[in-house]
């Protein structure tokens, strides 16, 4: 038996419940990562094999690959199955393959079976959703699918967790083989193929069929080989004649009437078999002409309500928490440089970004939910026609709803997206969705403005003011999207195709744990940027080139000799933060964010917030905590409110400050990670230029309007 | 529309109405009846128009009464029925 670590590669047909089974088995042991070499997300875990006495026998690293069809791509995601299966050398090349397959489904399901045994690496077939099969009175008998398809059939339920422990014997059980059984092809290669393979397979030294007509037919994805090498399979390709298309459509036909036979032995129906009745009721609702839409509006309302009504009972706790905090500490350590950087600098930031925990785990878990349910599939179908318009697919509508959370995540999921247009265009315009980051800005902004009255009795109005900004990403998202198609050609067609799930409960385990896992890495990621920018910022504001900052006191104190000692506090505390670094700087900038109505202290967090647009209300309570009354601690709303115009005397923060603020944020991409992930996709700087371009004048461009139609 | 294509050629998944059946004969478009055969739409299969999104566009199909699908009226139309 082999020791130490086993890989296993599990594959599957989307909706077959590969990543249900991967979670049953890893559980809490799973890690994202990417792929090497290519930025596809992997998915991978541990789990044990135990033996006859409970005691650890073998190890397993389980990788999850992208759910298809079959081993031939249809989008960049999928070109990941063969790059690794066809590539001994690969450090994730499995051992063993794991195929889930939809019991209830079997003979497409089978089609990817069949293909990946006549690669010739060692698989296992576990059948999923025997309980659907037995609602449509299927009988599958896993005992002959295993005898006709010689492997072995494990009977599985991924959700109950039901068949695990067979699974993994059957695991063990072919690693353990010490004799590695003669493949039996279900595809035979035809007369004019042979010459083709058996070339191929010379020069590249394989010993199986099949992966060299892989290497025929997709050596274009296979990371694996340099350009000379495909080029001379491109050649083998124009000597033999071999027609790729022609090849394509009789594999696949000849491959199901191989599987026909075996499906109808090991099948038995009883009277008619139907996807389950609440499915089709469902959607006869669900993607009616009126209610689909009426349904999809309330569902996104909800939403919204949720992230800003529900979640503000925990954030309020933490608001008063944080300052509670702050105070006592300011109390307990004796006066000085190092209290105030501990209290103004980094927990006035940290204060900023646990605030904002409640929103996010919310956000996600909701986002979760609706994917896991089967009602992403739907929205898809109801969003399609009217995303074309706009040279989108209705398959954006996953990357646009995942943008509220992420733009990060949610521009990764566009690979799922197969024309290369249609992914660009939605990498280009998902930005525009409001991630959740853009949360606390909106929040605090809108609490400065909005009146926090009920509307109709049930809904909030800050909370309706909330949706009208997501409506406004939407609208300048669709609006991009249309502009950008005017300039981009489209190269190939476009195809939607999509198979709908049967609609299911969210598993609250695993929507448990993307909401800690977003929660995990929003404070740790996102944490540690807006962490070392508070800090940087606090330095910057409290010290100055020179001697600048007491020059500026000292200037103060003598002019306002008279005034009351409180009064003359305050001036001498913005005077310092105006002749400080971080202030000179704002200064500098001043003039060009002036139209917008911003003064240099908004233009300190907004240079702040390039890196990334959280950071603005940490930068925010950083500086109004320095420049304020060092006497008592205040939440940063409260600061705002408390903020003077210096020229006017009345608020800093009017209403046309604050709407103009909030556009900017709607429409700046203001996202180092976003470039980031957009240059990874795109494979160069045009794109995200162009992108960061089009979105600061759009940003600029909106704040501006309505900073002067509202002053 | 629909109309104009019917006098033409033969019947398509394009053409069903709302709950009415058909049998998968040939496909006309090469590189998308790759797509449909291994999303499992078999000649020799059973379809039927299950329900059709707003403004006309998606439809969805049952699948040999295994499964649904869903794809747009000119991917429908490239699926010819007996």
């Amino acid at each position: 038996m082999k020791q130490g670590n086993i890989k296993v590669a599990l594959v599957g047909n989307p909706n077959a419940g590969k990543s249900t089974l991967f979670n049953a088995l890893t559980g809490m042991r799973q890690k994202t990562g990417n792929f090497p070499g290519v930025t596809v997300e992997k998915k991978s875990g541990t789990f044990r094999i135990a033996d006859a006495n409970g005691h650890d026998d073998a190890h397993v690293t389980l990788v999850d690959l992208p759910g298809t069809y079959s081993i031939y791509p249809k989008s960049k995601d999928e070109t990941v199955v063969m790059d690794i299966l066809a590539n001994p050398q690969h450090p994730d090349f499995p051992d063993v393959v794991v195929i889930v397959a939809d019991a209830s489904n079997l003979q497409r399901n089978l089609l990817l079976f069949t293909e990946i045994n006549d690669l010739g690496i060692p698989t296992v077939l576990a059948l999923n959703m025997l309980d659907v099969a037995e609602s449509m009175n299927l009988t599958v008998n896993a005992v002959q699918l295993a005898m006709q398809l010689n492997v072995p059939v494990v009977r599985i339920n991924a959700r109950t967790g039901e068949g695990m422990k067979g699974l993994k014997e059957a695991v063990k059980q072919v690693v353990g083989r010490t004799e590695k059984p003669a493949l039996r092809y279900f595809y035979e290669p035809k007369e004019n193929e042979i010459g083709l393979i058996n070339e191929v397979k010379e020069i590249h030294h394989l010993d199986n069929d099949y992966v060299a007509l892989q290497y025929v037919c997709q050596h274009d994805n296979f990371s694996f080989l340099e350009q000379p090498v495909r080029a001379k399979l491109d050649a083998l390709i124009e000597k033999y004649g071999f027609d790729e298309n022609n090849f394509l459509a009789n594999e696949t036909i000849a491959r199901y009437e191989k599987i026909k036979p075996i499906v109808s032995k090991a099948v038995k129906s009883e009277g008619a078999t139907e996807q389950p009745y609440w499915t089709r009721k469902l959607d006869s609702i669900l993607l009616h002409r009126v209610w689909g839409y009426v349904t999809f509006a309330l569902v996104l309302l909800v939403v919204f309500q949720a992230i800003f009504a529900w979640a503000s009972y925990p954030m309020d706790m933490i608001d008063a928490g944080t300052a509670a905090a702050i105070e006592w500490v300011k109390g307990a350590l004796p006066a000085g440089v190092l209290n105030d950087l501990i209290t103004d600098g980094i927990m006035a930031g940290i204060g900023g970004i646990i605030i904002f925990i409640p929103q996010i785990a919310i956000l996600f878990a909701l986002v979760a939910i609706l994917e896991e349910s089967g009602y992403m599939a739907r929205v898809m179908v109801i969003m399609d026609k009217l995303m074309r318009r706009f040279g989108l697919n209705g398959r954006s509508v996953v990357p646009l709803i995942s943008g509220v959370a992420c733009a990060v995540p949610a521009i990764m999921t566009t690979r799922s997206i197969s024309s290369r247009y249609e992914r660009l265009l939605t990498i280009m315009v998902t930005p525009l969705m409001s991630c959740s980051a853009r949360l606390p800005i909106f929040t605090i902004l809108i609490a400065l403005v909005v009146p926090e009255t009920k509307v109709l009795g049930i809904f909030n109005m800050q909370g309706i003011a909330l949706f009208g900004l997501y409506l406004l990403g939407l609208l300048g998202a669709l609006g991009s999207a249309w502009f950008l198609s005017l300039f981009i050609p489209r190269r190939e067609p476009s195809y939607f195709m999509l198979e709908m799930p049967s609609y299911k409960l969210p598993r609250w385990g695993h929507v448990g744990f993307t909401m800690y896992e977003s929660v995990k890495s929003f404070v740790l990621e996102a944490g540690k940027v807006i962490m070392a920018i508070s800090i940087i910022l606090w330095v910057l504001a409290s010290y100055g080139p020179g001697d600048s900052m007491n020059v500026a006191e000292q200037q103060v104190v003598a002019s306002m000799t008279t005034a009351p000692q409180e009064e003359i506090d305050a001036a001498v505390a913005s005077a310092r933060l105006e002749s400080s670094y971080a202030g000179q700087f704002g200064r500098f900038i001043e003039p060009a964010i002036r139209p917008l109505g911003y003064d240099w202290k908004i233009g300190i967090a907004l240079l702040a917030s390039f890196a990334a647009r959280e950071v603005f209300v940490g930068t925010m309570a950083t500086i109004y905590s320095i420049s304020g009354d060092t006497e008592d601690v205040l939440t940063v709303k409260q600061r705002l409110i408390q903020e003077k115009n210096p020229e006017t005397g009345g608020q800093m923060f009017t209403p046309a400050v604050c709407y103009s603020l909030l556009m900017f944020y709607v429409f700046a991409m203001m996202c180092m990670s976003t470039i980031a992930v957009v240059y990874r996709e795109t494979h160069g700087w045009k794109w995200p230029m162009i992108q960061l371009a089009y979105l600061m004048v759009l940003a600029y461009g909106s704040a501006f309007l309505v900073y002067q139609v509202l002053s | 529309m629909n109309l104009n294509k019917e006098r033409m050629s033969a019947r398509t998944v394009s053409l069903l109405k709302k709950g009415e059946k058909g049998i998968i004969k040939s496909f006309t478009d090469r590189a998308m009846s790759l797509k449909l055969l291994e999303m499992g739409c078999l000649p020799g299969c059973e379809v039927r128009l299950d329900a059709i999104a707003p403004f006309g566009d998606p439809i969805c199909i049952n699948v040999g009464g295994n499964y649904s699908l869903s794809l747009r009226l000119n991917e429908a139309a490239v699926i010819e029925l007996e």
